[in-house]
């Protein structure tokens, strides 16, 4: 570290919060960092192939669970998250819609309120913008204002951010809208196990759940473990994970950006800067948990996001760790995100205007007093 | 044993009322005291009873349409011997929710009933200036839904009507729009002055002439069971229940702290618990801060 003493702030009269105190609880981890952590492992899996294996688990377990939404039965599913669906379970339980987002969001959370359990696509969040009504106040807010008398035990999943060349109107992250909405979990799936142990978890949990995946990432392979693949397997929500552990710098992603993160950590690690790489897994709840105690860790943070900068997740984060663990920070807080424009769609124009793991890497340099100038340059 | 699933805008007390409510119920839940059902956290008149079949009511114009569809589909799905019933306004059916829900019934056949209050207003909006069509029965035929156009001052027509529809919902499995034209003879609501923007004659008129309960009661009358007595009688009662539910209402405590917490999520978040660990804490600490008669 830098030689600084850290110097626990006075207590202050209001009793410490829950999260100060589980924090004073964590013993710090000894230095060193493991590469990924995996149990045994064989098999790979899509992030595509997990989702669709997902899906289908959890609608052979449970006839109440059913999906919904454009071209997911007879196309196989926009992006074929849904391939084999509707052969397998028939008409009645994977429905093609036609073109209403407000519409059949509407009545999934009808269907909800009585008690199924719909798995609502949409071809991109972006077109969730139709439907953001009934995602808010027709799911999200129901348990609170029926006090309780109507569940909404609803699923809404499909591809969030940036793809490729797609342009303004279908290049938006959703994260921070969502995530700021009290009554709604929402989660940001990254590798393939996340995927699987996310969607399952989403589609048990009674509460509204907004699931965010990434189109590009649906090609993307991981490795799978054994439990992993078996048909019980969920992840908490919640929970974030320590994808790469370090004691340097902390740097939060989620989603795509994680595994650009973790491309930065390695450059970083070949100039002697320990990263530690959180994926969040879970935006809302957010594990202010973990990332605190990174950070009380490492005493630097990066925060890490495809969206656009204002109001955003990274800024969140910035204000969680200001609020609990402030005198533990060596250096002010980076956030990257996406540049502040609507989405261009020349390539190089795009490539600009998305986090690159270059970034990432300044970033986490500029925490550590490692760069020459203090400026983000391209 | 029959069921229905009510998806329902405000002005359908009556509905509540005839499935169970008590006048109690209803005082207490626009008073938002402890015995509310719906634990003080809606405006006054946003019922709900998952007790009656009664989906809380929602402020937002005709998202209540697609949901009474979604949970007809649900029904379907599990051939129960029900169908879903919602109302909505003749404003509520420019809403977009309104055609996506009519679309979505009919492609996907399932039991439905839409019932429009065609009354005329939609605020200070009359319905010319809401819609060019012939009303609403012709949007439904549009969709392809099975629609009928009835005198909804016409309580005996009413009933046929819905009785009918209710039959055909279940046994064809299949949406239909009933269309109840009436008149909105008093206020939008206790903060409107209609006579703003409408005529008071016109007012007057139908509140005369046209009156449902007027018309009821005059062939009641005719068949003999019921008496101007009778009806001075009753009228006399009910409204001394009402004004005692509302005094009782008046007088009970408000809920409890601990419900602006709960029902956020299935299971209370921690940061939730802490912050309500928190107030508590804040409240012992600083009790002049806070309302004496604050529940804990």
């Amino acid at each position: 570290m830098w030689g600084i003493i850290r110097q626990r702030v006075a207590c202050r009269s209001i009793p410490a919060s829950i999260l100060e105190q589980s924090l004073q609880r964590i013993p710090i981890r000894p230095v060193g960092y493991a590469l990924r952590n995996y149990s045994s492992t064989a098999k790979e899996m899509t992030v595509r192939d997990a989702l669709n294996s997902a899906l289908d688990e959890e609608m052979s377990a449970d006839p109440k669970v059913f999906l919904m939404g454009e071209e997911v039965g007879e196309y196989q599913g926009a992006y074929k998250i849904s391939k084999g669906l509707l052969e397998k379970y028939g008409p009645d339980r994977v429905i093609d819609t036609p073109i209403t987002e407000a519409g059949f969001t509407g009545i999934g959370v009808g269907a909800a309120y009585y008690g199924l359990k719909p798995v609502v696509e949409f071809m991109t969040f972006n077109f969730s913008m139709q439907a953001i009504d009934h995602i808010i106040n027709s799911a999200a807010k129901s348990n609170y204002m029926s006090a309780g008398q109507i569940s909404v035990p609803i699923v809404f999943r499909g591809p969030n951010g940036a793809a490729a060349g797609v342009g303004a109107q279908h290049s938006q992250c959703y994260a921070a809208w969502f995530g700021s909405c009290p009554g709604l979990k929402v989660l940001t799936p990254y590798s393939s196990e996340d995927a699987r142990g996310l969607l399952k978890a989403a589609i048990r949990d009674p509460d509204p759940v907004v699931f965010l995946e990434n189109e590009l990432l649906y090609g993307e392979s991981f490795p799978v473990s054994a439990e992993a693949l078996d048909s019980s397997f969920s992840l908490p929500i919640g929970k974030a994970k320590i994808e790469r552990e370090g004691k340097d710098v902390t740097i939060t992603a989620f989603s795509k950006m994680v595994g650009y993160a973790l491309q930065a950590a390695e450059i970083l690690a070949n100039e002697g800067i320990s990263a530690e790489v959180i994926n969040l897994r879970s935006i809302r709840p957010l594990d202010r948990l973990t990332i605190n105690a990174s950070v009380r860790k490492t005493n630097r943070l990066v925060t890490v996001e495809e969206g656009f900068p204002q109001h955003g997740v990274g800024a969140e984060i910035c204000a969680s760790i200001l609020e609990e663990s402030f005198e533990y920070l060596d250096a002010p807080v980076e956030r990257i995100a996406g540049a502040d424009v609507p989405m261009p769609y020349a390539a190089n124009l795009e490539r600009m205007a998305v986090p690159q793991v270059e970034d990432i890497v300044r970033a986490a340099k500029r925490t550590c007093y490692r760069s020459g100038s203090m400026a983000a340059t391209a | 044993m029959e069921m229905f699933y009510g998806a329902m805008q405000y002005r359908e007390p009556g509905v509540l009322l005839w499935r169970g409510f008590t006048l109690q119920e209803f005082a207490n839940q626009c008073f938002g005291n402890k015995f509310d059902n719906g634990k003080g956290r809606q405006m006054p008149i946003h019922y709900g009873s998952t007790k009656h079949n009664y989906f809380t009511v929602a402020s937002t114009v005709g998202t209540q349409i697609p949901h009474a569809v979604g949970a007809a589909y649900a029904l379907k799905m599990e051939e129960r011997d029900a169908c879903t019933v919602t109302y909505f306004g003749d404003g509520g059916t420019s809403t977009g929710d309104f055609h996506a829900a009519l679309n979505f019934a009919a492609v996907m056949e399932v039991p439905v009933i839409f019932i429009c209050r065609n009354n005329g207003w939609a605020i200070s909006t009359p319905s010319a200036d809401q819609f060019r069509s012939d009303g609403i029965v012709v949007r439904g035929q549009a969709y392809g839904v099975h629609s009928i156009r009835v005198d909804g001052n016409d309580a005996l027509a009413m009933y046929n009507a819905v009785n009918e529809a209710r039959t055909m919902a279940i046994g064809e499995q299949k949406p239909i729009l009933i269309e109840a034209l009436t008149y909105r003879a008093g206020h939008h609501s206790t903060s409107d002055d209609s006579t703003k923007y409408r005529p008071g004659d016109e007012i007057e008129w139908w509140r005369m002439a046209q009156d449902p309960v007027t018309r009821f009661r005059k062939w009641i009358e005719m068949k003999g069971w019921w008496s101007a007595e009778a009806e001075s009688e009753f009228r006399s009662s009910v409204r001394k229940q009402v004004l005692n539910a509302i005094q009782v209402a008046e007088k009970v405590e408000k809920p409890p702290i601990k419900e602006l917490f709960t029902d956020v999520y299935d299971f209370p978040p921690p940061n939730l618990c802490e912050q309500e660990a928190s107030l508590r804490e804040a409240i012992r600490r600083h009790p002049q801060d806070y309302p004496p008669d604050f529940l804990m």
